[in-house]
């Protein structure tokens, strides 16, 4: 290790850093006797870049030059660029001694294209599996899986990884064509199909033998660009909702587009990413996987778009008063979960707790529910304010829309949690 | 008022307990040895710490206390925040009182309290596994000093253990002037004769490992590279990465 190393580093870091998944989670495993390292199940971020985003892995590229020519890209062969290629060593020494610090939980390792897609996948493949056997690297791996790769190395890529992805990047395959003329999506697809399969084919064996070989025990994720083409939320989401039918499927990603090649006409022109639209989308995601919403319950033709000014849960909520007020002390969990200001933690806690007695609104307070919002929804022991019904939808959104008055706090607030309350 | 005096160990607390279930008083107010004497306090008794008492009332809980939430009283004894004893001496009390386990009964004030203080441990912990940052010494100790608000130090060790099982290391709380040594087989608790070998957090350049130096300054481009410029956001960032951690974090040094 040199000097050197710290050039090369910068640019693989900075050619990395859009892919925005860097999850860490997923799998649990303890070290093993000699080895170094260990996955904690739950994602660990060990720091925080200055747009708050969680820097859990090291991401990575081993190499920028790519034959491509994808518009939504920076390394796009068109671009001039700095472009550099990490040796396996190097790569493997810059994860393990970084890992030793504690600085990062892992290796998230992505690649430009470089002679076509099963050259560039066979060298991840190799660095990975080198990490894993020669040097005993026990912490998390993320490997992006390079878009038309055979089966064959997918299936020893899932040996070491602990999690695999494709990214979708755009949702319809006609607007994919267009940005990504080298991609169609059968080549993002089909790794996907193959990842899935692994998958369920070691759990089968494992089921027999339990000493039969973990595949990417943590699953894969995808991504998806929001903003670069004319999809609507409709569109975004139901694929989500397509690919989160495999099991396999643990995380979809939403990247609002950060114009990074505003000479290429193809792209609209955009001053800004489209934070807010990102942060709605992801609310909806969560609320598809921890809120038991379905997709058309968010989304459907008469609203094909997220509404950017309140979040999807209370814009359902406006949408259905007649399911309104639900009554904390009674009401089932997955109803008291659709209550706008109830997040999984306090609808837990309520309904722990009532079983020792009736709950009051100050309880709730102290529970965590946000009683601004809730109270329209919700009736407990004592008298609140109106009903949304007896104050209409449309009074509760402008009560609760209100004070948001400059466009650069809206997007601050937007950004600053993406759970509700 | 009935003041019970201890000498602020979790096994003195322990003791307490035990103690005023003896005597049939109940303390309002449970102070240290050398804390100043309420106004108007009836009765001062001295408790004297026990280990078999202790042990005794400790069983008890664990009897009536699910695991997690005999963890969580030990998280709000570690908190070190004022008054968390007497928070604690309350909880026990209840649970001792109740015929059943209060411990999801969160609509009871004294339950929620217990809850979130020890969730307010908890997330230090867990910071600490996040910020914990080790400076490869020359004689390939990794050293990590950190200066946590609550003495959550003792929660993170399995952790560590697991994790860096095959490099030798020392984590280090600056503020309360001890730590852990893992020496590759176990971990021992010491305390350092001086603090002058790391000024502002970083170990003396002097007593660095031969690559330490690269290593951070490969760890600061990398941090600073990642930063996406259309998207920075200061305030969150010192929301999730709060401000008083940065003295220790290297990318932020
Ligand atoms: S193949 Fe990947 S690296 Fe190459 S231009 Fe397309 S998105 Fe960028």
């Amino acid at each position: 290790m040199n000097e050197a190393i710290l050039e090369k580093l910068k640019v693989l870091a900075e050619s990395a850093k859009y892919d925005v998944s860097c999850a860490s989670s997923g799998t649990t495993r303890k070290n093993i006797p000699g080895g170094i390292g260990n996955a904690e199940g739950w994602g660990i971020c060990h720091s925080f870049t200055e747009d708050g985003r969680c820097v859990s892995l090291l991401k990575i590229m081993l190499t920028n030059y790519c034959i491509y020519d994808c518009a939504y890209c920076i390394n796009r062969r068109s671009n001039d660029l700095p472009r550099a290629t990490f040796s396996v060593s190097e790569l493997v020494e810059l994860t393990i001694e970084f890992y030793r610090r504690n600085y990062i939980e892992g290796l998230f390792l992505s690649s430009g294209v470089v002679r076509n897609p099963d050259y560039t996948m066979e060298r991840l493949v190799r660095a990975i599996k080198d990490l894993r056997t020669v040097h005993r690297f026990n912490g998390y791996i993320h490997m992006k899986s390079i878009p038309g790769a055979s089966e064959q190395l997918v299936h020893e890529a899932g040996l070491y990884a602990d999690r695999l992805s494709v990214n979708v990047e755009i949702p319809t395959e006609q607007n994919l064509k267009l940005l990504a003329p080298e991609k169609d999506h059968a080549s993002v697809y089909k790794p996907m199909s193959f990842i899935q399969q692994g998958v369920l084919e070691s759990k089968e064996e494992r089921r027999k033998f339990r000493s039969a070989p973990r595949f990417a025990p943590a699953g894969q994720s995808t991504q998806m660009i929001v903003g670069a083409t004319d999809e609507s939320d409709k569109q975004i989401l139901y694929t989500s909702a397509a690919l989160y039918q495999r099991p396999s499927m643990k995380r979809v990603y939403y990247s609002g587009f950060i114009p990074v090649n505003s000479y290429d006409n193809r792209l609209p022109a955009l001053k800004q990413p489209p934070l807010v639209r990102e942060n709605r989308l992801y609310q909806a995601d969560w609320l598809m996987r921890f809120y038991e919403f379905k997709v058309d319950e968010i989304v459907d033709d008469r609203y094909p778009d997220l509404d950017l000014e309140i979040d999807p849960k209370l814009s359902w909520a406006l949408r259905h008063p007649e399911v309104f007020p639900v009554d904390i002390n009674k009401a089932d969990y997955s109803l008291i979960l659709r209550i706008p200001g109830i997040g999984v933690k306090s609808a837990k806690l309520i309904v722990m707790s009532r079983r020792y007695g009736k709950i009051t609104g100050s309880a709730l307070k102290k529970m965590g529910v946000v009683m601004k919002k809730a109270q329209y929804f919700i009736t407990c022991n004592e008298l609140l304010v109106h009903t949304v019904h007896e104050a209409s939808p449309e009074y509760v959104r402008k009560v609760l829309t209100e004070k948001k008055l400059s466009k650069s706090k809206l997007i601050d607030q937007q950004q600053l949690s993406l759970i509700f309350d | 008022m009935i003041v019970f005096r201890y000498d602020k160990t979790f096994e003195g607390l322990l003791t307490a307990v035990f103690d005023a279930y003896f005597r049939k008083t109940f303390p309002e107010r449970l102070l240290g040895a050398d804390d100043i004497e309420p106004m108007f306090a009836d009765e001062n008794f001295a408790v004297i710490t026990q280990p078999d008492k202790a042990a005794r009332v400790w069983k008890s809980l664990e009897k009536k206390l699910s695991p997690g939430a005999c963890n969580m009283l030990t998280y709000v004894w570690l908190s070190e925040e004022e008054g968390s004893d007497e928070l604690l001496f309350q909880y026990i009390r209840k649970t001792v009182d109740s015929k059943r386990s209060i411990e999801t009964n969160f609509a009871d004030e004294v339950v929620l309290k217990v809850h979130k203080l020890a969730m307010k441990v908890s997330k230090e912990r867990l910071r600490m596994i996040q910020f914990v940052r080790f400076q490869k010494a020359a004689d390939d100790i990794f050293f990590a000093p950190i200066a946590p608000d609550h003495n959550c130090l003792p929660l993170v060790i399995d952790h560590f253990k697991d994790r860096f099982a095959d490099q030798k290391w020392i984590l280090y709380d600056t503020k309360r002037d001890y730590g852990f040594y893992y020496d590759l087989k176990t971990v021992t608790e010491m305390t350092l004769e001086t603090s002058a070998l790391f000024p502002e957090g970083k170990l003396d350049e002097t007593l660095m490992a031969e690559d330490e130096k690269l290593f951070q300054q490969l760890w600061k481009t990398y941090f600073k590279s990642m930063t996406i410029k259309e998207r920075i956001n200061p305030k969150l960032h010192r929301q999730l990465l709060p401000k008083r951690y940065w003295k220790y974090l290297t990318e932020k040094q």
